[in-house]
């Protein structure tokens, strides 16, 4: 089935040497049989020897064919517990399955190779099919080591392995949420692994514990004092830890229960999961009897063959200098020397010493170890920096002549961990005092080392086998541009991810060396930045986007990037509503709403300061009776209606704006809510009326256009029922006044707010704000909230204190002014768009019919409905 | 493939059969766009006036199989006439339908022809 019949002439694998000139034997036959490849295991690693096979000279020669024993082709089981975050498995594919057919490779997956015929150089699968090959490649991974402890085989007890045990996991775990809110898991085991299984369970909404046999977590990567840091650190956000624990018995009736350690010690848990190691699946072979490590695993050779020498192993099933290596960077490696060994290639070697530095990807927690993160101190010296309170420990291990780096830890702050494990890779000469390497900034902690002084051999990316001068040349060729483009013909980056901030500090680099100028540009329709951009709409007056891009863009038409940003720099700039030019408008602001997954939008009408009376309450339910909306109370404490169609917005909000509502901008990049606490209103405790004021607030900078959506809070005493210094501003009542505190945020990054200025009045309050609102709206990057801006603001709170305050700039008076024609020339866009013919036009899902969208479909849910779910 | 999804087949000029009267140009904003029922299709309609073109596509964006690519923004890439749509900004070329930031599969355009101010749109059928 695999041989071809026509007439060809190829050159023959196997070159000739003669006295060091090389011949190529020229073959010419009549009927060449094409040879045959089979990888046995769809994993990361046999995916990347199918890539890397097919990219090279010479491959259209061979046939290949992959078996893969999981029910899907292979994916990126790096980053498996992402599955958690959305259960989208497409996401995690290494290439879809037409990746396969379009470079003509076999795959047949939900079949497992079940033996190999070495004499006759076939395979069996379990289906019982047989085929042929005259190379295989064995890429059959691992499995997650399960130790022998009684009752481990309880319902309830998961290994962290492939996606169908997440599935699994997720599964059961909603079933326990159900029945107990408040249901425990467990994970055995507190290495890199178990630490990432934890946060899932986590994720999952159990209580976490890690039950590590060792007297320390990670023991494999971390000396006893960077653990206790970890743990520290791991423990303040929610896991909880046990040390020492050797698990004597599973318990339970049919489902886990518990697990036993001691007589009396025992955990009660109705989930765990099985962290333990894991194991080479080498029962391949073993039944053909190919040299196997005393431990298990295939011997390979550093061309990645076993003792057959038709047969490879590569990735975790392969003994290598007498390791199994349980990451993908040396199983990437693998799959490039046998790929390359199999084309004829045979200089392609496997090099001696491996790199096993790592780093944990815990959300949240930074760890990572380098190069030899243990060291007697016959070898070299420790520089340790510990601050315990700030959950931070760095260590690095210097030789004895203090010259180079041989290895370190890192806990708390991995920020500087490409850096130090370059430095280490390469050799790199570090500073007189080492301890500058991780002193942090400012405590003598000097800046090191700029990433131009790496040498061109310097591998960056590890997964992808990218190296520094590979980067480099990409741009200086000028193959690449900028970073997406040096990613895309690198594909550094592309793997773990762990090197993306260094490759794009090379690529700046490179481009700044090179004269080019590294553009703060909006995007490819525009060199210049939102805070350019602001100034001259300013300054020349532009009313319209394309005055603005016709004589500062690059000469394209603008995009879903450059358009929405000018229309919010006009409504800032001259008060204009997202009525005007509403086809620059986002998504959101087009049609005053905010989309919903099924094309229909939610109504978010305003409740300044979060009160309503009785009457607005009974008239948004009865609008929402009559058109059939699902009614929810928001995060920002006020109600939302969802499931409009197009359709019916104008008329909803005609009956909304009758019962004195108004647009509450839940669709703008502009200010949101002001949740306010009962204050002395009402609160026993209260010092002050917080109510009012956050009305007052809301009322005026609701409907000012920001990059990004602006929050506030404020609250009656310290208690801080309305959360105020997670908001963007936020106000607590103290005695004598309010402390003001600014760039809180919850969202993605949480941040609290910090404190501005102490028991200020409420008129001083107004003061500040409206500066330094008009000050963010100024200079912010797009999409970037006040925390963020904050944060990267050079010379931080104290210099914007200057400027506000002080007047350093003497720009406050200007400021106010702004925000005060701002605040005078509000408008509710909504009524604006309700009594206007015109503007009304765009809320008809047809323009040649009255019908509406008939693809809608919506599934009842709790008393209500809400759309059908995707599939 | 969804059933929905094979309603939409990209028509060549050269394969129209009827020209449907969809309806007056001022109902399309400038450097926008708006929808056209015709039959049991869904058509999103683009007035590129920047090029003074217009363009028409499905409704039906591929990736969530959703009625609201007509709402998208239009704008270019590197000189390609693109629309993004509302839900998650892919985006998809006017010109031939394909997606140019990810692998979807190409969304099926339709010719447009302008008459006497009014839109007219091509169908094999
Ligand atoms: C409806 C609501 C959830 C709910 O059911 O409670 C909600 C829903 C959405 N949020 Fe939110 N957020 C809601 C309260 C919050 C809160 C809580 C709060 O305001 O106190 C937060 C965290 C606080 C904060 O912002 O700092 C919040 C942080 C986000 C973020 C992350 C922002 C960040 O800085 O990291 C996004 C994404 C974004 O804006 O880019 C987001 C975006 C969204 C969007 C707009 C996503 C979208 O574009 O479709 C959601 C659609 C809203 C809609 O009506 O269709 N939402 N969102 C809440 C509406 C509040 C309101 O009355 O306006
Ligand atoms: C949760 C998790 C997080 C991880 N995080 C990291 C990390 O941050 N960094 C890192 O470097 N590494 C990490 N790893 C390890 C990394 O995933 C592995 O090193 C890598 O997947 C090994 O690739 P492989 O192809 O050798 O094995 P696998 O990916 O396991 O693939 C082997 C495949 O072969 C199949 N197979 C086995 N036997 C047969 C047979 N007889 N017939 C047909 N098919 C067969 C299996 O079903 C499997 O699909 C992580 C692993 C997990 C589980
Ligand atoms: S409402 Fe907010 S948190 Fe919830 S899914 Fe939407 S964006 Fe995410
Ligand atoms: S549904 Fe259109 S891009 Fe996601």
């Amino acid at each position: 089935m695999n041989s071809t019949t026509k007439l060809r002439v190829y050159f023959d694998k196997n070159t000739y040497k003669i006295r060091n000139s090389t011949y190529f034997c020229i073959v010419i036959t009549k009927t060449v049989r094409m040879k045959t490849v089979i990888v046995v295991g769809n994993g990361m690693v046999g995916y990347k020897f199918c890539e890397k096979f097919v990219a090279k000279e010479g491959s259209k020669n061979f046939k290949l064919i992959v078996f893969g024993e999981e029910p899907r082709p292979a994916y990126d089981r790096v980053h498996l517990s992402e599955f958690f975050e959305n259960q989208d498995a497409k996401a995690l594919e290494m290439a879809p399955a037409e990746w396969y057919a379009e470079n003509n490779i076999e795959l047949i997956i939900d079949e497992r190779v079940s033996d190999i015929h070495r004499s006759s150089k076939k395979i069996t699968t379990a289906k019982n099919r047989e085929f042929s090959y005259d190379y295989l490649v064995l890429a059959t991974g691992s499995s997650a080591f399960v130790p022998p402890i009684k009752g481990v085989e309880k319902k309830g007890v998961f290994v962290y392995r492939t996606i169908e045990d997440l599935e699994g996991m997720l599964d059961y775990a909603a079933k326990l949420k159900e029945k107990n809110p408040g249901a425990r898991a467990a994970v055995l085991g507190g290495g890199l692994l178990g630490l990432e299984a934890g946060k899932a369970v986590m994720d999952m909404g159990l209580e976490p514990h890690i039950v590590e046999f060792a007297p320390k977590l990670m023991p494999r990567q971390l000396d006893s004092r960077s653990s206790q840091v970890l743990q520290l650190k791991l423990e303040s956000i929610g896991l909880n830890i046990h040390l020492s624990k050797a698990t004597n018995q599973i318990l339970g009736e049919d489902a886990i229960t518990g697990m036993e350690f001691g007589e009396d010690d025992i955990l009660d848990v109705e989930m765990l999961v099985v962290s333990a190691g894991i194991r080479p699946r080498d029962e391949l072979g073993k039944t053909c009897d190919l040299e196997m490590g005393v431990r298990g695993g295939i011997v390979v050779n550093n061309q990645m063959q076993t003792s057959d020498e038709s047969i490879y192993a590569i990735g975790e099933v392969a003994l290598y200098n007498q390791m199994i290596y349980g990451l993908v960077a040396p199983g990437y490696d693998m799959a490039e020397v046998a790929a390359s060994q199999i084309l004829g290639d045979t200089n392609s070697l496997m090099a001696s010493t491996i790199d096993m530095s790592t780093k944990l990807k815990l959300i949240g927690v930074d760890v990572a170890s380098f190069g030899e993160p243990f060291m007697p101190a016959s070898k070299g010296h420790s520089v340790i920096f510990e601050n315990k309170t700030q959950h931070l420990y760095k260590r690095i291990n210097v030789s004895l002549d203090g010259k180079k780096l041989l290895g370190g830890i890192l806990v708390g702050d991995a920020s500087d961990y490409s850096m130090l494990h370059q430095m280490f890779l390469n050799e790199m000469a570090i500073p007189e005092d080492p301890a500058q390497l991780i002193l942090p900034a400012g405590d003598g902690g000097a800046s090191f080392g700029d990433v131009m002084d790496l040498p061109d051999e310097a591998q960056v990316c590890s997964c992808e086998s990218v190296t520094k001068g590979q980067i480099c040349g990409a741009i200086e060729s000028g193959e690449a541009t900028d970073l997406a483009g040096v990613v895309s013909c690198t594909k550094a980056g592309t793997g773990c991810g762990g090197c993306k901030p260094m490759v794009k500090d090379l690529t700046e680099a490179t481009l700044k060396s090179l004269g080019i100028e590294v553009k703060e540009g909006v995007c490819e329709h525009f060199d210049l930045s939102r805070q350019d951009l602001y100034q001259i709409i300013q300054v020349k007056e532009y009313t319209s986007f394309n005055e603005v891009l016709d004589n500062h863009g690059n000469g394209g038409h603008g995009c879903e990037l450059c358009k929405p940003l000018v229309a919010s720099l006009m409504a800032t700039i001259h008060a204009d509503t997202a009525n005007k030019e509403y086809a620059i408008q986002d998504s959101n602001d087009r049609y005053l709403a905010n989309i919903q997954r099924n094309g229909t939008y939610s109504v978010v009408p305003r409740i300044p300061g979060g009160e309503i009376t009785p009457d607005k309450l009974i008239a948004l339910g009865e609008i929402a009776k009559k058109y059939d909306l699902y009614t929810k109370v928001t995060g920002g404490v006020r109600i939302d209606l969802f499931g409009a169609t197009l359709n019916q917005l104008p008329l909803i909000w005609k009956e909304l704006i009758s019962h004195g509502f108004e647009s509450g901008h839940a669709y703008g990049k502009s200010l949101r809510t002001v949740k306010t606490c009962v204050g002395s209103t009402w609160c026993r405790y209260g010092m002050d009326e917080s109510i009012s004021f956050g009305i007052e607030l809301e009322n005026r900078y609701r409907g000012i256009r920001a990059p990004h959506k602006i929050k506030g809070g404020v609250s009656g005493c310290i208690r801080e029922c309305a959360e105020a210094r997670g908001k963007d501003f936020g106000l607590i009542a103290v005695e004598g006044g309010w402390n003001l505190y600014l760039g809180g945020n919850g969202g993605a990054t949480p941040r609290h707010a910090e404190l501005f200025a102490e028991q200020i009045d409420n008129e001083t309050v107004i003061k500040y704000l409206d500066r330094y609102l008009m000050f963010y709206m100024r200079t912010a990057k797009p999409l970037q909230r006040t925390a963020a801006w904050q944060e990267r603001l050079e010379g931080g709170l104290d210099y914007l204190k200057e400027v506000i305050i002080d007047d350093k700039l003497g720009i406050v008076a200007d400021l106010e002014q702004e925000m005060e024609t701002l605040v005078n020339r509000f408008e509710c866009e909504w009524t604006q768009a309700v009594n206007d013919p015109e503007k009304m036009k765009r809320f008809n899902h047809f323009v040649n019919s009255e019908e509406e969208d008939d693809n809608l479909v919506f599934v009842p849910m709790r008393d209500q409905k809400m759309p059908e779910p995707w599939n | 493939m969804q059933e929905i999804l094979k309603k939409y087949k990209t028509t060549k000029p050269e394969d129209v059969q009827v020209w449907f009267k969809a309806a007056h140009t001022s109902s399309f904003p400038k450097d926008g766009g708006a929808c056209v029922k015709y039959k049991d299709l869904q058509i999103a309609v683009f007035n590129f006036d920047r090029l003074q073109k217009w363009y028409a596509c499905q409704n039906l964006s591929p990736e969530k199989q959703e009625m609201v690519l007509s709402r998208g923004m239009i704008g270019d890439h590197n000189g390609i006439p693109k629309v993004a749509c509302p839900l998650h900004k892919k985006t998809f070329s006017l010109e031939n339908g394909e997606n140019l930031n990810g692998d979807l599969e190409p969304i099926a355009t339709y010719p447009v022809k302008i008459e006497d101010d009014f839109v007219y749109i091509g169908f094999s059928e």
